[in-house]
């Protein structure tokens, strides 16, 4: 049973972004760190790039698999998440905290409430 | 009277007694009740196939001893790109003639895969070395998919490029594969003279390629261009002749992101083209995007470095559809050869070798320029003379050169070209002399120690690294390749039983041409009448490949699976453009298929359209139907797998192609599974237009350890116009060409001519039936144990059966690749590992192993199921287990100290016949993570890694 903090919101695609913030971190799920096994690599965004909700920004690879990671909501993206370069590792130890991807500076507040809410999201990996 | 080496006995596993035992478990009366309930009865061929009688063993070779001395040799300097070269005899024997080294798969299980990874390893130092970039990868199919795949790269940095840029001066065939390449992705290549590029002329550039030395054997300074490249942000990339760079400035020194080239040169025959080693260098912010595979170091369960296939998830067959490359399989055995010349050697025989061929074609071509009647007689960069002579006088030069028995390259421009090489002999310079009207008694004696100028010399250091200087005599390589050898894990320890890559045997008598001068020294580009043998092979080859398959046309070019794919693909899309019809651009592909099936369809222009399957692994035929008449209009292929990537005869196959047809779409299949269809059915028959072939599967050529292969494609009357073009074969065709060689890898053909001629179709279909009766066998023993996934309706599986490993997750917290290397204690290289269903794994047997091989594997199985069943018994720890800690290495059993909840003797040797025949595994379970968190992929980095880690290397 995979941890899905309340205060978050999430993407069935398992992406998760903090709620009520301007700038607001993205980051991929306890769920979905757990399905990847270790992450060796996280290939980031430029910061300032201008992303549209369900727009693939960045890419998570483990030594299996490769996946794209979807902007939950629309922005631009004001801050990535250096610390990843040298240690990816960070998403799976802590995907809620250290582990973030990056910031976007959210276009409209009210998209996220399209998003799924902890429950929901749970239900949506049959947890 | 009767040959007494009848051949299928030798092939098959099995004889009437065993078959019959096998047959009573299954209940089954006979073989033919079993292949009745097996194919469906819509498709089963009811004639034998139209094949000659099989040949004895020793009949055939000398029957195709017969064909291949039909082909003239000739002393051979034409050149472009293959150049003849000496495979040191110690080499030969240890490596290309072994069995331990050319019967091994892709080294996925690293753990049994140390030396042939050390051996890759080493060649990726040296072509890291020759090219002064940081990154090599571990081979590429040949020079032109070389450079295809580098403007893949550059395009993938430049998502807007439109044009690539390649210098007129760069090698036609490897032009005319870049252009194959570029055209159904929209690209256009530009051929230009670097020296007075008009760069804005060209939409959106993005990349350029320039030939090191070029095609007409002149060395430029492309450290302007290069310049002016960078400037303007084009990603530059060097084809180079790598026997070069051991004299002259690395392509890194002129300012190269990427090199590119073949390797033959190192060791390898010329092969009527191939198979060759290709090699691609990057620096280290390309390392990401290289294609291929990369072999990095990382440190296994003891902390100690350990060789395995890195960064795995750049390759095509993971990427799918978003795939930017077009190589599965490499050339491992053809790198292996390459980088075992080059240490053998060291750098200074490399010096002395390059010395030599350059001061050759220095002699030559300062003796050719006192003759009258030589216009010119450049002075070549390295190893080649081209010379303009006076008119009337070429006939008289290339009628002296044919009575002397010397291949000259008569060019397309009248000139003359000479590329001397590693084989030539001081007397071939004096007739190469006497043929260009000179006297030769006057040739100038080459100089020992030609320079070049300080702008194109070698300054950098060469092979600096330990193991290129260990092992110049005869005795230490050899110790050294059996060492390696020792390592491995090939078809000559025991049974390989990987589903989907038909691991059978690769026959003595079927690799003994490979050792035939009349095969191996013959020149691509040899004109007509000098290959007659070779033409007379692919003729009878093709011929054989279309009776077997039921389709019209062959070709034989493609050099690997994922490339058959791609020429598959192509002629559909050239079909389709013909009858006006471009809009057709969209491929359904089921979602259980093959990962480079999505890639080579985007390669080849298409837009991939997932289709489901159901839960039996079935394609969800209603699906197929919805999407084909929603998209009729564009609906240009399906791609299909037969029998499915889950080992199932699908009833409805011929209903499938008949619906993709009803909407204008043509159907190809993927071949991959032919070793379940030969003499039982036929792709034609049932319904599609195309299909690929995997010789190194159904047809006997070795695996080689990673390559090579070799995927022809068949097809139908209709698309048999676009098939692979090659200039060699004039404006025929529509299609270009995808691959540098006309005929692809064709030395390595006659491997599957010998094993057909040897079968005849009563052993052909006799090995597919017995294919399908190991793995149902293999299926019916372990379904106790493992749950057998996906049957066809009447409840066999086809020739390969696909096990559960999910239960044991959670029952015993044991996942799939535990069981993968605890198989490995036992002396067996794991079946496939999750494919093409996560936590399961794929078994084929093939018709080549025994019943007691068999029976012996499932032993093994059934003996870790009950090491399973101990830890979630809770018998045994969950964490510190015989299936954990696997493999285990006799340093690991023989250490002082034992702390190890299970005893020594269990983890090494769990059953009496393991005592027999023990494998051990170099090194404990290697960290992937940490191999790909910290890329290191030369040999360098290992000693700094082994002092790091503290261990002895």
């Amino acid at each position: 049973m995979s941890e899905a903090p309340e205060e978050l919101r999430y993407r069935d695609s398992h992406e998760w972004i903090e709620l009520g913030k301007e700038i607001a971190a993205v980051g991929i799920t306890d769920h979905a760190q757990g399905e990847l096994g270790d992450l060796v690599y996280i290939e980031l965004p430029t910061v300032g790039r201008v992303v549209e909700a369900g727009e693939a920004v960045a890419v998570v690879e483990s030594v299996k698999a490769a996946s794209d990671i979807y902007a939950p909501v629309s922005g631009e993206v004001a801050e990535v998440n250096l610390s990843l370069e040298s240690d990816p590792g960070l998403v799976n130890g802590d995907p809620y905290g250290s582990g973030w991807l990056f910031r976007l500076r959210v276009r409209d507040a009210a998209e996220a409430a399209g998003l799924l809410d902890a429950a929901a999201y749970r239900a949506s990996i049959g947890e | 009277m009767e040959a007494t080496d009848d051949f299928p006995r030798r092939h098959l596993g099995s004889g009437p007694a065993d078959i019959a035992a096998m047959l009573s478990q299954l209940g089954l009366p006979s073989l033919d009740a079993l292949i009745e309930a097996v194919v469906p009865e819509s498709i089963l061929l009811r004639s034998p196939l139209q094949l000659p009688a099989a040949l004895g063993e020793r009949e055939a070779v000398a029957r195709l001893r017969e064909i291949m001395a039909a082909n003239v040799r000739r002393r051979c300097f034409l050149g472009q790109g293959f150049a003849a070269s000496v495979m040191p005899a110690v080499i030969q024997r240890n490596v290309l003639e072994n069995p331990g080294w050319y019967t091994a798969y892709t080294p996925y299980q690293a753990e049994v895969a140390q030396g042939r990874l050390e051996m890759l390893l080493n060649f990726q130092t040296l072509v890291t070395s020759l090219t002064g970039l940081e990154v090599a990868n571990a081979s590429l199919l040949d020079e032109a998919t070389a450079a295809a795949e580098a403007m893949h790269m550059a395009l993938g940095t430049h998502p807007c490029g439109r044009t690539f840029l390649v210098s007129n001066t760069c090698f036609g065939h490897t032009i005319d594969v870049v252009r194959t390449r570029a055209a159904p992705l929209g690209l256009r290549v530009a051929l230009v003279d670097h020296e007075s590029l008009a760069w804005d002329e060209w939409e959106n550039p993005f990349g350029i390629l320039v030939q090191y030395p070029a095609e007409d054997g002149v060395v430029h300074d492309f450290r302007p261009v290069m310049d002016e490249a960078a400037r303007r942000g084009l990603t530059r990339i060097a084809a180079c002749d790598p026997l070069a760079l051991v004299l002259l400035r690395s392509p890194a020194g002129f300012g190269a992101e990427i090199a590119i080239g073949s390797m033959q040169r190192f060791g390898l025959p010329l092969g009527m083209g191939g198979p060759h080693a290709a090699f691609l260098a990057c620096s280290d912010a390309w390392k990401r995007r290289i294609p291929g595979r990369l072999v990095g170091v990382s440190r296994d369960s003891a902390g100690r470095p350990a060789f395995r296939l890195a960064l795995q998830t750049r390759e095509q067959h993971i990427r799918r559809d978003k795939a930017t490359s077009n190589i599965c399989t490499s050339q491992v055995l053809l790198a292996v050869l390459a980088a075992a010349y080059a240490m053998y050697h060291g750098p200074e025989g490399l010096r002395r070798i390059a010395r030599r061929v350059h001061a050759m074609a220095k002699a030559l071509s300062e003796s050719l320029r006192g003759l009258p009647w030589v216009e010119e007689a450049q002075a070549p960069g390295f190893d080649t003379v081209v010379a303009g002579v006076a008119e009337g006088r070429r006939e008289m030069i290339l009628e002296r050169a044919e009575k002397r028995g010397i291949l000259l390259h008569t060019r397309d421009d009248g000139r003359i070209g000479v590329t001397l090489n590693e084989a030539a002999r001081d007397e071939d310079l004096r007739e190469l002399v006497w043929v260009f009207g000179g006297a030769p008694e006057a040739v100038a004696t080459p100089a020992p120690e030609e320079e070049f100028a300080p702008a194109h010399r070698r300054t950098t250091p060469l092979l600096e690294e330990a193991v290129f200087h260990r092992y110049q005599t005869e005795t230490e390589m050899m110790r050294y390749l059996r060492r390696l050898e020792g390592r491995d894990l090939a078809l000559n320890v025991s049974m390989i039983p990987l589903g989907s890559c038909t691991m059978k045997l690769n026959a003595a008598s079927q690799m003994l041409a490979l050792s035939w001068p009349e095969v191996m020294e013959m020149h691509p580009f040899a004109p007509a009448s000098q290959i007659q043998g070779y033409l007379r092979l692919f003729e009878e080859l093709e011929r054989w490949l279309a009776v077997i398959t039921g389709f019209d046309a062959v070709s034989l070019q493609p050099n690997a699976g994922s490339q058959g794919e791609y020429a598959g693909l192509l002629a559909i899309r050239g079909y389709h453009r013909s009858r006006g019809e471009e809009r057709r651009n969209i491929c359904l592909i089921p979602v259980s298929a093959h990962g480079t099936n999505p890639a080579s369809a985007v390669m080849a222009g298409f837009r991939v359209m997932p289709v489901a399957c159901d839960r039996e692994g079935n394609i969800d035929a209603a699906d197929l139907a919805a999407k084909a008449e929603a998209h009729a209009g564009e609906l240009a292929a399906l791609m299909v797998t037969y029998p499915s990537t889950h080992g199932v005869f699908e009833e409805g196959i011929r209903e499938l192609c008949t619906l993709a047809h009803r909407y204008g779409g043509q159907v190809y299949l993927d071949g991959a599974n032919m070793n379940a269809q030969v003499g039982l059915c036929r792709p034609a028959d049932y319904g599609a237009d195309v299909c690929h072939l995997n010789l190194h599967k159904t047809f006997c050529i070795p695996h080689g350890g990673g390559g090579p292969g070799v995927g022809p494609i068949a097809a139908r009357a209709h698309l048999a116009p676009y098939l692979p073009g090659h200039r060699r074969f004039g404006g025929s065709r529509a299609t270009g060409a995808v691959c540098s060689a006309p005929w692809g890898s064709a030395s390595i053909l006659t491997i599957s001519w010998t094993y057909i001629a040897m079968m005849g179709a009563e052993g052909l279909r006799e090995a597919t039936r017995l294919a399908i009766l190991n793995a149902n066998y293999v299926a019916r023993r372990l379904e106790p144990y493992f749950p057998v996934l996906y049957r066809g309706e009447r409840g066999w599986v086809a020739h390969e059966c696909i096990i559960d490993l999910r239960p044991f997750r959670d029952s015993a917290g044991i996942e799939v690749e535990d069981v993968a290397k605890r198989l490995m204690d036992y002396g067996y290289h794991s079946p496939t590992m999750s494919w093409p269903v996560a936590g399961t794994l794929m078994i084929e047997p093939t018709e080549s192993e025994s019943k007691e091989e068999l029976d012996r594997f499932c032993e093994a199985m059934i003996a870790i199921h009950g090491e399973i069943v101990e830890v979630a018994s809770g018998a045994a720890d969950r964490k510190d287990n015989l299936l954990k800690r696997a493999p285990h290495t006799a340093e690991a059993l023989c250490a002082e100290v034992w702390e190890r909840p299970y005893s020594r003797e269990r983890a090494a040797f769990p059953v009496r016949w393991v005592r027999e025949n023990k494998v051990w595994p170099a090194v404990g379970r290697i960290d992937n993570a940490h191999g790909d968190r910290h890329l290191i992929c030369t040999c360098e980095g290992v000693s700094a890694y082994a002092a790091g880690a503290e261990a002895g290397y």
